[in-house]
């Protein structure tokens, strides 16, 4: 026997040793204590929101209460809040009928908190010197369905502009904006031509139009305000998005609020109603970290009033509605 | 206490031969099992992707005969589906030309995320089976043993390299090279995915390649250099022909590894589904989409949910058809020394 | 007269031969090199772009929304969680398999289709594994979107693999030994343990350690059955959710802002050094072996 082998030897022993260990680890049960943590998934336009939230709050509680925030669009969201999967579904939209029989079904009831005001922003790459303002007809005529396969140059959008390809970005069919954009610029939900590059994760698309001349997206308006420096944002019937814009109502009509949706029945979870209670205490600050437009002032407290009340259901009542009012906002949700 | 003391006693009585052969056939029961596992993983692969897929034919068939009727698809979730439309369903599925599942009503044609698999897959067996091929006759036939001593597991190292990082380097630093020369490349394409994705490959086939190669008895070699021939023209005329089954299942396994490649074109080809051939193209593979798909969450039950096991389905079919050629090839071609 | 023609033609002839030689020799050295070339690219642009953002602090903080707070903390953990359940299930059955396929399968139809079964598991794309993961381990068994799952399902990975791997050392072993085992009387497993097994450990051990490289890195297959996107915890048990490098490190390669993209390039620098330097090792391993093999 050599070195190497009987080196080996105890080697083979030690690993035997290791094994049997991990391996009797790895067979625990897994009845270990689950670490109590929010579970949230949804829109990745609340995304960042949400996400600034989680990080003050464990940051505030020391790291004893644990949070997570998936990205799988407000539909994705929503098929996982209804079936009890998650805590608290972020969303760019009001909740849809189709969902609230969903929730109806598993006896998942909500409670349902706007949190911030967005502008869908509809933004070039900073070359573009053509497309600096676009009214709602142009935006149809660039994202309906009939375009599919027809519309493919900027010169057919308006006369004058040059001829160069037409890029589209947009996010996934699953994303709440997706299908507030089409609501209203192509008059219908989730109707729209099907060729473009379209991501769930916004963070891709601004990626995708800052690398490409010709490109024209859109997304939420805190992904643009975080890289102004890559993106152009175009004006909409002649107004930019902008704070004030967005907050007045005056950038119509791709202004919107954005919520967050709670599992009534997690509100009672200490951990989840502490989270809850931080975010609406903290609402304006949380929001404008991420450079996203918060409520009016007395808003985030009126609203912590309908959490702490346990106030379920829908301001909305599942209609697709564009433009809506801060007083329609906080009005009394119907069951 | 006193059945134990009994059991005890007989325990005692046993042979110890018998004792050690029933530990024997103990062990190696299971080790059989452990063995088997490996079939069990394959009844699991391909049977959940046949379950959900199935599923998500039903699923096309329902939402097509909502879209005909003009309803919504809830008023007809309790209407079963007769076999007749779920082929019409699968059909659609082979020679659409559409890849937008998400839509009302869901278009799912998947020959634009196939074009884009064959694309990023042709330019990276561009890059690879050349050098693949030259490195392997060079190792195998030129290199001094010193050389292959350090080059041989160097060129290793390249099949280690997590792909997400391949990725990485496609996006942001071989793209924006090739910028420079192809002014007209967008930033995400099946071009850029595709060498990167050759680069990685380079391994695979050159490792394979130069097994077979040296394993061609020496006879043939010192035959054919006592007939004069030079090194290059025996490696040429006598080695590449007689290791030509090795080669090919190095190809083989070049292309399946290229066809399953994910990270790489998730993150540098672009994510859309394009019907092209031109490697200009951003494009989008079947592994990229399923990436897409679940890097939010995959809700159970939901057509998404479906749709990347239909995907999943014919991208294990594609490799499957792959790995047959390349048997058979090997069989074909295998040189009776 | 002709004869010296011939002798000059002959001589040229030699001479054209052995330039063609040496061109090819020049040519198939640059291909390799060029290959190699990539690699320390790749390792450079990692580098220049990660380096500075690799620190202490890198190591010991979570993701955040700020990239120069962010860190990797939640990943490497993660990490490391997975990996120890991929060992501790991939590594016994793959042996085990190992030994049954090479030392006790007598030759049928049955062993014929394990054998084959096994080289058509490796050729399997990697993001199949995600989805048998899925279907099986995160709803049928219910495990979630845990560590569990995607420690199990990375073990699916690889054990075609380690199977090989093991098979192939033990085919290295000379039967003269297992033959003296048998005429001391040694059983059957006897002589399996405790003579093929740990002659063949080292071998089979270099074999492990490669697999567990490509296990590391592995991102597909995890990010189809659920890593989450924002995590800032440590995983306490089994089941709880998690994060590992590679995807941390492709989320953050999704965001376009140029300081997240360094934060990608420190991560893809760790994982990187941490794969090539498993690779090392199992290189260097192979090498000693060689070297001291004596039957």
């Amino acid at each position: 026997m050599n070195k190497v082998n009987l080196k080996l030897g105890r080697l083979s022993a030690i690993g035997v040793i290791t094994l049997t260990a991990a391996t009797f680890c790895a067979s625990m049960p897994a009845v270990l204590s689950q670490g109590a943590a929010v579970k949230i998934d949804g829109s990745s336009t609340v995304f960042p929101i949400s996400q600034a939230a989680a990080e003050g709050f464990q940051k505030s509680t020391g790291g004893k209460m644990r949070v997570t925030v998936g990205v799988s669009g407000t539909g994705g969201g929503f098929q996982k809040f209804c079936r009890g999967e998650t805590d608290i579904s972020n969303a760019s939209r009001p909740i849809l009928k189709k969902e609230i029989d969903a929730c109806k079904k598993a006896g998942v009831k909500y409670i349902e908190l706007p949190v911030a005001y967005d502008g869908i922003t509809v933004v070039v790459h900073p070359q573009n010197n053509w497309a600096k303002n676009l009214t709602t007809a142009e935006l149809k005529k660039m994202w309906e369905p009939a375009a599919q396969g027809k519309i493919n140059n900027w010169n057919q959008i308006r006369s004058g502009f040059p001829n160069a390809p037409l890029k589209l970005f947009g996010p996934g069919t699953k994303s709440g904006t997706f299908d507030y954009f089409t609501e209203a610029i192509n008059g219908k939900s989730k109707q729209s031509r099907p060729d473009f590059t379209a991501s769930e994760d916004d963070n891709s698309l601004v990626s995708g139009v800052s690398r490409d001349k010709n490109a024209i997206g859109y997304f939420g308006y805190s992904y643009y305000a975080q890289n102004k420096n890559k993106l152009k944002a175009v004006a909409v019937n002649g107004v930019l998005p902008s704070e004030a814009t967005i907050k007045s109502g005056k950038y119509a009509p791709l202004s919107r609020p954005i919520f967050i949706y709670v599992n009534a029945k997690s509100a009672d979870k200490p951990e989840v109603k502490q989270f809850v209670q931080y975010y609406m205490k903290n609402g304006a600050k949380i929001v404008g970290s991420v450079k996203e437009v918060s409520l009016p002032g007395n808003a985030y407290s009126a609203l912590l009033n309908r959490f702490n009340k346990k106030q379920t259901g829908s301001v909305f009542g599942g209609d697709e509605k564009v433009g809506v009012t801060v007083a329609q906002l906080l009005a009394t949700p119907k069951d | 206490m006193a059945i134990t003391s009994s059991k005890q006693s007989q325990v005692n009585k046993l042979s110890p031969k018998l004792l050690r052969d029933v530990r024997e056939k103990i062990i190696e029961f299971i080790l059989f099992i452990a063995a088997f596992s490996s079939v069990a993983t394959t009844v699991g692969i391909v049977g959940t992707l046949l379950l959900e897929s199935v599923k998500f034919f039903q699923n096309l068939a329902l939402h097509r005969l909502a879209a005909s009727q003009g309803v919504s698809v809830e008023e007809l979730t309790n209407q079963t589906v007769s076999i007749g439309e779920t082929l019409t369903s699968i059909w659609a599925f082979i020679t659409g030309t559409t890849w937008a599942p998400n839509f009302e009503p869901p278009q799912v044609g998947i020959l634009p995320l196939v074009s884009g698999t064959l694309v990023t897959t042709l330019v990276a067996l561009f890059v690879a089976v050349p050098l693949g091929t030259i490195a392997a006759i060079y190792l195998s036939e030129f290199a001094p043993p010193r050389v292959r001593e350090v080059v041989k597991p160097a060129l290793e190292l390249l099949a280690g390299v997590p792909t997400v990082v391949y990725g990485y380097f496609a996006l942001l630093f071989v793209t924006p090279i090739l910028q420079v020369v192809l002014p007209a490349l967008p930033a995400a394409s099946m071009l850029s995915a595709g060498l990167v994705m050759g680069v990685m490959i380079i391994p695979y086939i050159s490792s394979l390649s130069e097994d077979a190669m040296r394993s061609v008895p020496n006879y043939l070699r010192e035959g054919s250099y006592a007939t004069g021939a030079t090194r290059f023209q025996t490696a040429v005329n006598v080695i590449l022909p007689s290791a030509i089954s090795g080669i090919s299942a190095a190809y083989i396994l070049g292309i399946s590894r290229a066809i399953g490649e994910t990270m790489i074109v998730a993150i540098a080809a672009g994510g859309q589904p394009n019907l092209t051939l031109n490697p200009m193209d951003p494009g989008q593979t079947m592994t990229a989409y399923i990436v897409e798909v679940s890097k939010g969450d995959v809700a159970y039950g939901t057509l998404d949910y479906e749709t990347i096991f239909a995907v999943g389905l014919t991208l294990l079919i594609m490799t499957l058809i792959f790995n047959i050629i390349g048997h058979w090839l090997t069989k074909r071609y295998r040189e009776t020394y | 007269m002709t004869s010296q023609q011939n002798i000059q033609k002959i001589r040229q002839t030699i001479a054209r031969n052995k330039r063609s030689d040496f061109i090819f020799s020049i040519i198939g050295l640059s291909s390799m090199v060029f290959a190699i070339l990539v690699l320390a690219l790749l390792i450079l642009d990692l580098a220049m772009d990660g380096l500075p953002r690799l620190d202490w602090q890198f190591f010991t903080s979570f993701a955040s929304t700020d990239a120069n707070q962010a860190g990797v903390l939640a990943a490497w953990v993660g990490s490391l969680l997975v990996m120890l359940v991929t060992a501790a299930s991939a590594i016994p059955i793959g042996i085990a398999s190992g030994i049954y396929l090479e030392e006790y399968a007598r030759k049928n139809w049955f062993t014929d289709l394990i054998e084959i079964n096994v080289a058509n598991l490796a050729a399997v794309p990697s993001i199949i594994y995600g989805m048998l993961g899925l279907g099986v381990f995160v709803y049928t068994f219910k495990l979630g979107q845990s560590i569990a799952s995607a420690g199990f399902t990375l073990a699916l990975l690889i054990l075609p693999v380690v199977i090989v791997a093991t098979r192939e050392a033990l085919r290295a072993i000379p039967s003269n030994i297992r033959e003296a085992a048998y005429a001391c009387g040694a059983s059957k497993w006897q002589t399996t343990w405790d003579h093929v097994l740990k002659y063949s450990f080292g071998t089979i051990l270099t074999g492990i350690i490669v697999a567990l490289s490509r296990a590391i890195g592995e991102t597909a297959p995890l990010i189809v059955v659920g890593a989450v996107a924002f995590i800032a915890f440590l995983p306490d048990s089994l089941l709880s959710q998690y994060t590992v490098m590679p995807i941390q490190m492709y989320r953050w390669t999704d965001v376009p802002d140029p300081e997240f993209q360094a934060n990608a390039a420190a991560a893809g620098l760790v994982l990187v050094v941490m794969t090539l330097a498993m690779n090392a090792i199992a290189i260097y391993l192979r090498y000693q072996l060689r070297k001291n093999i004596t039957w």
